[in-house]
């Protein structure tokens, strides 16, 4: 039982580890950009989803930094979203279902975030 | 390039020492932002949110990696923070905030007591091993290999719908005060439900990035992360987190608790003098 649960778990750190450091090099290249270019802005910052796009085809750094932030707030979710998985391999129906409750609430709460 | 490195370097710092506790270095970083820097208290509090998740999501790797953290009572406690944070987020302006500031604080003073008469107990840190219907239902008994001791601890633990309120209510606290919620979270584990330090704080760690991640895209959205800020501080964070970590492994239970109290009572102190109409 405890062996099963360490399988999985160790898979849920791979890719917790992926999701960080993908968000993680994308915050360094975008403030290597800065200090090669810098902000890209004059006196503002993208907080959009249309602005921060527009700024990373266009190679602004601050537009990539944001890029990064909001993968890192998403790494989060994903640790619930593997854990959901973790949890159904092991057969375990409960925690299966507490912990997609915690995936749409979460949801909830995010979405209520952008709508604000 | 200089406060860049100053923000990477104070990521460092609260990301290692929130590692090690199960909190979220908004403690740390609000005052050095906002008194040292003479930044905005709304672009302070967005780098906090930040600095718990970063945090979270650093430590989180090495804490699986090494079995330390218990997911089962992380998603179950998650129920009740989120829910609590929700219903924060909707009821703030319903209630005085100075009375909430008090009252957390208060708890957070009791806490303090709670913590100094547990590391002054002789018996030193006993492991509940018992049994409780709840426990065994849910199943939350767990293990973990404490390093510093070199041997393998199995635990359990009880009064679960008492740690669940407080759970909620540390998440609505989060939500109605804008404020971080890994030290009640700790305190829920371990004082509450009697769960050994090292597994409450790694859970706790576990579990304040999904709570932070709930409110984040306010903060998003709203433009209260600056990416000059933000990011630095994210990369400092994630690597000072990374370290954290480790360190904690090797500590022994009795050291993390003698950095915990002084740093509850001073917020709990701050809290209560906040309610009160000082800042400091």
């Amino acid at each position: 039982m405890h062996e099963e649960m360490r399988k999985v778990e160790l898979i849920i750190g791979k890719i917790l580890r992926i999701g960080v450091v993908t968000s993680a090099i994308v915050i360094v290249i975008g403030i290597m950009l800065y200090f090669l270019n810098g902000s890209g802005y004059t006196g503002n910052f993208p907080t959009r989803f249309s602005t921060i796009l527009n700024g990373i085809v266009a190679g602004k750094s601050y537009a990539i930094i944001m890029l990064g932030i909001f993968l890192l707030i998403l790494t989060p979710v994903l640790r619930v979203v593997v854990s959901i998985y973790a949890f159904y391999k092991e057969k375990d129906t409960m925690y299966v279902v507490i912990t997609t409750i915690v995936l749409v609430i979460l949801i909830i709460a995010m979405l209520l975030g952008y709508r604000s | 390039m200089n406060s860049m490195l100053l923000i990477l370097l104070m990521g460092l710092f609260a990301g290692g020492l929130g590692a090690i506790l199960g909190i979220g270095g908004g403690m740390i970083i609000t005052p050095i932002l906002t008194i040292m820097m003479g930044l905005d208290i709304k672009y302070a509090i967005g780098a906090s949110i930040i600095s718990v998740i970063a945090t979270s999501s650093g430590s989180t790797i090495a804490y699986l990696k090494d079995d330390m953290l218990n997911l089962r009572v992380a998603m179950f406690l998650e129920i009740a923070t989120t829910v609590g944070a929700i219903m924060g987020a909707l009821l703030v302006g319903l209630f005085s905030s100075s009375f909430l500031y008090v009252l957390f604080g208060f708890f957070l003073l009791y806490s303090t007591y709670n913590m100094i008469r547990k590391l002054m107990d002789k018996k030193g840190e006993n492991v509940y091993t018992g049994h409780d219907p709840i426990v065994d239902k849910l199943n939350l008994a767990n293990t973990y290999y404490d390093k510093s001791e070199q041997k393998q601890v199995d635990y359990s633990m009880k009064n679960v719908p008492g740690g669940f309120i407080m759970m909620w209510a540390a998440g609505l606290a989060s939500g109605l005060l804008g404020i971080g919620s890994g030290a009640f979270k700790v305190i829920a584990m371990d004082t509450i439900m009697k769960m050994p330090l090292k597994p409450s704080s790694a859970t706790s760690n576990l579990m304040m990035g999904v709570t932070a991640a709930a409110s984040a895209t306010v903060y998003f959205f709203n433009g209260s992360i600056r990416p000059d800020i933000a990011g630095p501080l994210a990369i400092g964070v994630l690597i000072g987190a990374t370290v954290g970590a480790r360190i904690m492994q090797v500590l022994k239970p009795k050291i993390i608790r003698m950095i915990f109290i002084p740093i509850i009572l001073y917020m709990g102190v701050q809290m209560v003098l906040k309610g009160f109409g000082v800042n400091l």
